[in-house]
């Protein structure tokens, strides 16, 4: 560790304070890579900030319009950024400049927590490259990763034109979110066998009718309706034999295999995949990894790196990470909430059968077996749960009452967003609706040869919510751009199945 | 420091303003420009595109938050749609919103950068001049309260490294009498520019409140841009129905009169105005006139087409003429003053239908940077 801590540019005094919090973050049981902060300023910051935490990224717009939205809001004073760490082995994580010394060890331990978990929670594996054939270490070197992307595409800019690739770029970002979060813990596709297609496709039996004398065979069961009976048979076989076989949610990796592209089209599909994929986790544990950060910073600094001249200020800006607005909900409040309510459950023993059967609302208020659990239980959790996972096994009726959760949704006769429900089950549901597929709509590619016109038709698996149509066409559009032949999506709008399509030239929408 | 983000960020202002990928212009979302004095809110504008990509509609969707508040209770503020896909990256802690507070000078400047705005000519009225003393340069004698602290040790030191006397280890530096800077100045003259705002308003029967708040909007931000131009800038109010009569700022965005319309009664107290106290020769005008286009008569069109011609266009700098879309209003007088001054530069009009028409209004206004 103390190699990498050599390179860093941070200066004596926030290097002290490093190698302190770094023995107290070990010492409570955090398992982390090795950690190199920098110290930026506000511009480099922001310009980091623009590409995701890392250093260089592919050229695109995009960064730049990040860039304008975190400069000008930190020019007037709207807001700041205090901390940023990325998924890496090392981790690298940025401190700005000029920040009071309580801001930056608050950070440090904020940080400390954020590797472990990238280290440790299930939903990162997938993000890891390998193991160094060396050391066994983890390999994330997503830095180079990056930075390659970032080669690749202006290799094909300069050759292609810019203009043609950040088109390109343009339709590829939007299917970004066209992924499968299961498919990195599938096992990996063996490509098809050989042997099985040789095979000569098995002659299905056709049903014949019972005959009592042979002789009477020929006339019941006449050898030209046989035959084409088989025939039918077969010919359908043929009709079922659709591709995908099963409906397929990569539609990224789906077009990669299967679109008709250009060498530079493929690489730079590739690269938007392989970065959705690598952000995927982040969107999947928002509310874990921020309440496990808040959980760990707040109990490093109040129980081992402030002193007491800090505790105010420390307590101060905790206090505005952890404030709630109307209408949105905090993931660090309500991932540091119920971090605690777990290990505050696992410590008295409130949990298995008889805790679940008792209903005495008395002696369940005053449960408390000392079990004292709660450590390693979080611990537990933080590696194998993700925040759908999180939040079914752990929300509680009464964690739900004492947060004061609350459903919302907008009431369209009075053009207001309200206020819903507090009951346990509807925030649940409202959660876990919210949560899934990191929020995403569920859509999957169902045939690659839709009408025997190799045109593409995919499936949004509709569960109570439609599409925001404006950009579903735009999305058609883009997908068709890259599928080069006509594109359908099969939706709800308003409750009537619907049929979005782009033909290459012009946007249809037909009722099923 | 030039920044490896420059590129990407001028290529996003370039789309912005249209110059390149005209296909995704569609998608900038509007930037409000809005923004009041004293304690309410400005909000800033910040251009912003949005890739499509396949999501819900929002308003199906819902989502859960923590609170006071009882079930059909409405929330205050709208909810930010959930976390997209904006912060896929690393981790942010603390993206806090504080109350921004902004100088006019400051609102000027996003004004004039969102809005592309020159800065204006000065019609080279330089008829008022202003000394001032700036300092300009550093000279070897001078008094001891303008003693340049920074330059003396610098010299000192110069001279104590080159005499071989410098010790780093006791760093001592002894100016002499040689080594001794002072700061100089020079007296300038400055021209003054001054320039006057003569808001003129239709106040009559058929100018509801909404047409009024469109007025008040964009003399606002008029006064703004103007005022961050012109150092000592003065502001006059006219209103009219049949007759005009000048009266403060309250008064103006506040009265509501009714009856007919008299435009030529405005424009010849404007006139009047002009000659009694701001001479073309040394002042800077810009006579603002806003009405829902109604008026009274053809002949009363024509008086006020002559009392332009001779008396206000040629002592303005520009003559700006905004009509706000009523339901009673014809419509009229913008057409007539398109008529009559086809190909004149110095008489700008402008149609304000609604709200969001508020900005491209100011851009037609001051975008010539007369």
């Amino acid at each position: 560790m103390a190699q990498f801590a050599l390179k860093t540019a941070l200066p004596n005094y926030l290097r002290d304070e490093q190698r302190r919090i770094e023995e107290f973050a070990q010492d409570v049981g955090l398992d982390f890579f090795p950690t190199i902060f920098e110290v930026l300023s506000y511009d480099q910051m922001n310009e980091v900030a623009a590409y995701g935490g890392f250093p260089t990224r592919y050229p695109h717009w995009r960064w730049g319009m990040e860039y304008e939205r975190l400069s000008k809001s930190h020019e007037y004073g709207l807001s700041k950024i205090y901390e940023l760490v990325i998924n890496n082995n090392p981790s690298i994580a940025y401190l700005l400049e000029g920040n009071s010394i309580v801001d930056q060890k608050l950070v440090m331990a904020h940080v400390y927590a954020h590797v472990d978990f990238f280290k440790n929670n299930f939903c990162f594996r997938m993000t890891s490259q390998g193991r160094d054939p060396k050391s066994g270490a983890d390999l994330r070197k997503w830095i180079d990763a990056m930075a390659n992307h970032g080669a690749i595409v202006r290799k094909w800019a300069n050759r292609i034109g810019i203009e043609s690739v950040e088109q390109f770029i343009d339709a590829c970002l939007s299917l970004e979110n066209l992924i499968d979060p299961q498919k990195p813990f599938l096992p990996k596709e063996s490509s098809p066998s050989t042997s099985e297609e040789d095979e000569p496709p098995e002659t299905p039996e056709v049903p014949l009718l019972r005959v009592d004398r042979e002789y009477m065979e020929s006339f019941i069961n006449p050898e030209e309706f046989v035959e084409s009976q088989k025939q039918k048979l077969v010919d359908e076989a043929a009709q079922a034999q659709r591709f995908p076989a099963e409906p397929e949610r990569d539609v990224l990796g789906f077009l990669l295999d299967n679109a008709p592209l250009q060498r530079w089209e493929r690489e730079c599909l590739a690269v938007i995949r392989a970065e959705a994929y690598y952000f995927l986790p982040q969107m999947q544990t928002k509310i874990m990894n921020e309440g496990w950060a808040s959980y760990w910073h707040s109990r490093l600094m109040t129980e081992n790196i402030c002193d007491a001249s800090e505790i105010v200020d420390y307590a101060d800006r905790c206090a505005s990470v952890l404030a709630t607005t109307p209408g949105q909900l905090n993931p660090y409040k309500l991932g540091i909430e119920l971090f605690r309510h777990i290990e505050d459950r696992w410590n008295k023993g409130q949990f298995g059968k008889e805790w679940d059967d008792c209903d005495d609302w008395g002696l369940r208020r005053h449960w408390d077996r000392r079990t004292g659990l709660g450590r390693e239980k979080i611990f537990e959790v933080r590696s194998l749960y993700n925040d759908v996972t999180f939040i079914d096994e752990y929300l509680t009726e009464d964690f739900v009452a004492d947060q004061k959760l609350y459903s919302f949704g907008y009431n369209q006769r009075n053009d207001r967003w309200e206020i819903e429900s507090r009951t346990f089950q509807d925030v649940k549901s409202q959660l876990l609706t919210s949560l899934t597929n990191a929020g995403n709509p569920i859509i999957s590619v169902v045939d690659a040869n839709h009408q025997n016109r190799s045109e593409l038709l995919l499936e949004h698996r509709h569960q109570g919510a439609d599409l925001r149509l404006d950009w579903a066409r735009e999305v058609v559009k883009a997908l068709s751009r890259i599928w080069t032949r006509p594109v359908e999506i099969h939706t709800i709008v308003d409750d009537k199945p619907t049929a979005l399509r782009f033909d290459g030239n012009e946007h249809s929408q037909k009722s099923l | 420091m030039s920044l490896r983000i420059d590129q990407d960020h001028s290529r996003f202002r370039n789309i912005v303003r249209g110059r390149i990928r005209q296909n995704l212009r569609k998608y900038i979302s509007k930037g409000e420009l809005l923004g009041r004095q004293g304690k309410d809110i400005v909000s800033i504008p910040i251009p912003h595109i949005d890739i499509p990509k396949l999501r819900f509609g929002d308003k199906q969707q819902g989502g859960v938050a923590q609170g006071d508040g009882d079930p059909g209770d409405p929330l205050s503020g709208s909810p930010q749609e959930g976390d997209g896909d904006g912060k896929q990256a690393g981790d942010q802690a603390g993206d806090h919103p504080l109350e921004v507070e902004l100088t006019l000078d400051e609102l000027a400047d996003i004004l004039g950068e969102e809005l592309a705005l020159p800065n204006i000519e000065n019609k080279g009225k330089n008829a008022i001049v202003d000394k001032k003393d700036r300092y300009i340069g550093v000279r070897n004698v001078g008094p001891n309260s303008l003693r340049h602290f920074k330059r003396t040790f610098r010299s000192a030191l110069r001279r104590q490294i080159a005499l071989g006397t410098y010790d780093p280890k006791h760093p001592v530096i002894i100016p002499t009498r040689e080594d001794m800077r002072y700061k100089s100045w020079k007296t300038e003259q400055e021209p003054v520019a001054n320039a006057v705002i003569i808001y003129m308003m239709d106040v009559s029967g058929s100018m509801g409140d909404e047409q009024k708040e469109i007025v008040r909007i964009e003399s606002f931000w008029i006064d703004t841009w103007l005022r961050k131009q012109y150092k000592g800038i003065e502001t006059r109010f006219i209103i009219h129905d049949a007759a005009a009569r000048e009266v403060d700022r309250d008064t103006f965005f506040r009265t509501r009169e009714s009856g007919g319309t008299m435009i030529s009664s405005a424009y010849r107290l404007a006139a009047e105005i002009v000659e009694r106290d701001y001479p073309s020769s040394e002042w800077n005008i810009y006579p603002f006139h806003f009405s829902d286009g109604d008026n009274w008569s053809v002949d009363d069109t024509l008086l006020c087409v002559d009392i332009l011609k001779k008396l206000l266009l040629p002592a303005s700098n520009v003559f700006c003429y905004g009509q706000v879309d009523s339901p009673y209003g014809s419509g009229q007088f913008i057409k007539d003053l398109k008529e009559h001054f086809a190909g004149d530069e110095q008489l700008i009009t402008s149609e304000i239908n609604d709200r969001d028409a508020i900005v491209e209004s100011i851009r037609e206004f001051l975008g010539k940077g007369k």
